[in-house]
C-alpha cells in the first residue's frame, strides 16, 4: 500500500493503484486520474461508465466486469474499449476509485 | 498480490478442441486478457473450428465419453443422448452464472478488439472457407501468419 497525492488529496492506493479506502475519492479526481491511464480527454461518455461503476460498488460492494458493463451501463462491449482501451472494468474502476472487479467473465 | 515487473502484454490462444469442455478455457482466457488490457487473438484449429463454422456453432456439446471428469462410466457416456443431457446441465449451469453461450461470447471477445482467425489447413481439412464461418472471423491463416501474429507475445494451446 503506497499513499500519493490526487488533485492535491493524500490517498491510499493498492500495488496495482486502486483505492483502499473508496470513500477518499471525489468526482474532482477523476481527470487527474483519467490522465494517468492515458486518457486525456474525459468525454461525457467516460463519465458515464464511471458513475455507473462507482454507483455499482456503492449498491452491490463490487464493481462490474466488462460484460456487466456491457449488459446493464447502455454502453457496448466496442464503445466501450474505445473509451478504455487498457480494459474498460479495470480502468473504470481504478478511476472510479474502487477495488478492482473479482469475476473471470 | 505481488506485481511482477514484467506484465504480460499480448497472448494469442490456440483452440483445438471442439467440445463444449475445449472450448470455454481459450473464450475465457482471452476474454480476461482483453479485460486486463493485454491484447489477445484467438486461433481456431482442427476440431476447434466447430467453434466458428456458422453450423455448428449451436450445437457444441460437452464430451461423455472418454472424459474421467463426468464421473460416468465410458459405456454410459456413450448412450444416445448422454451427450446432449450433460450439455444442457452444463449450460443450465453456466447460465446461473452469467457465462455466455459460445457465440454470444465469441461476439462479445470481438468486440473487445480481439483477433479471430480460423487454420487454413483444417478448414480445408472439413471443407470449409471464411463463408462457411461466423462473422466475427477476421480471416482463415495459415500456421506462419499465425505465428507473425503471435510474435512478441505467448502463445497458449488449449
Amino acid at each position: 500500500m503506497t499513499t500519493k497525492t490526487v488533485d492535491g488529496v493524500a490517498v491510499e492506493v493498492n500495488d496495482e493503484g486502486f483505492f483502499e479506502k473508496p470513500e477518499q475519492w471525489t468526482e474532482a479526481m477523476v481527470p487527474v486520474l483519467c490522465k494517468e491511464e492515458g486518457i486525456d480527454e474525459v468525454t461525457d461518455d467516460h463519465m458515464k461508465v464511471i458513475r455507473f461503476v462507482r454507483n455499482e460498488y456503492e449498491t452491490k460492494g463490487t464493481g462490474p466486469t466488462v460484460r456487466a458493463l456491457g449488459k446493464t451501463s447502455g454502453v457496448s462491449v466496442k464503445e466501450l474499449y474505445q473509451l478504455f482501451p487498457k480494459g474498460p472494468a479495470k480502468i473504470a474502476a481504478r478511476v472510479a476509485g474502487i477495488p478492482k472487479p473479482k469475476g473471470c467473465v | 498480490m505481488v506485481v511482477p515487473t514484467q506484465p504480460i502484454e499480448k497472448v494469442s490462444i490456440i483452440i483445438s478442441r471442439g467440445s463444449l469442455d475445449g472450448i470455454y478455457p481459450g473464450l475465457i482466457m482471452a476474454n480476461g486478457a482483453r479485460a486486463e488490457g493485454i491484447e489477445a487473438n484467438l486461433f481456431f484449429t482442427f476440431f476447434g473450428l466447430e467453434a466458428i463454422t456458422k453450423k455448428r456453432i449451436e450445437h457444441i456439446k460437452v464430451s461423455t465419453v472418454g472424459n474421467p471428469g463426468m464421473h460416468m462410466a465410458t459405456v454410459v457416456g456413450a448412450l444416445p443422448g448422454m451427450s446432449a443431457l450433460a450439455t444442457h446441465m452444463m449450460e443450465k449451469q453456466m447460465a446461473k452464472l452469467d457465462i455466455p453461450t459460445i457465440p454470444e461470447f465469441i461476439e462479445m471477445i470481438s468486440d473487445t478488439g480481439a483477433g479471430i482467425y480460423g487454420c487454413l489447413l483444417a478448414a480445408d481439412m472439413f471443407v470449409l472457407t471464411k463463408d462457411d464461418c461466423i462473422d466475427e472471423v477476421q480471416d482463415i491463416i495459415t500456421v506462419g501468419d499465425f505465428y507473425n501474429i503471435a510474435a512478441g507475445g505467448q502463445i497458449l494451446f488449449t
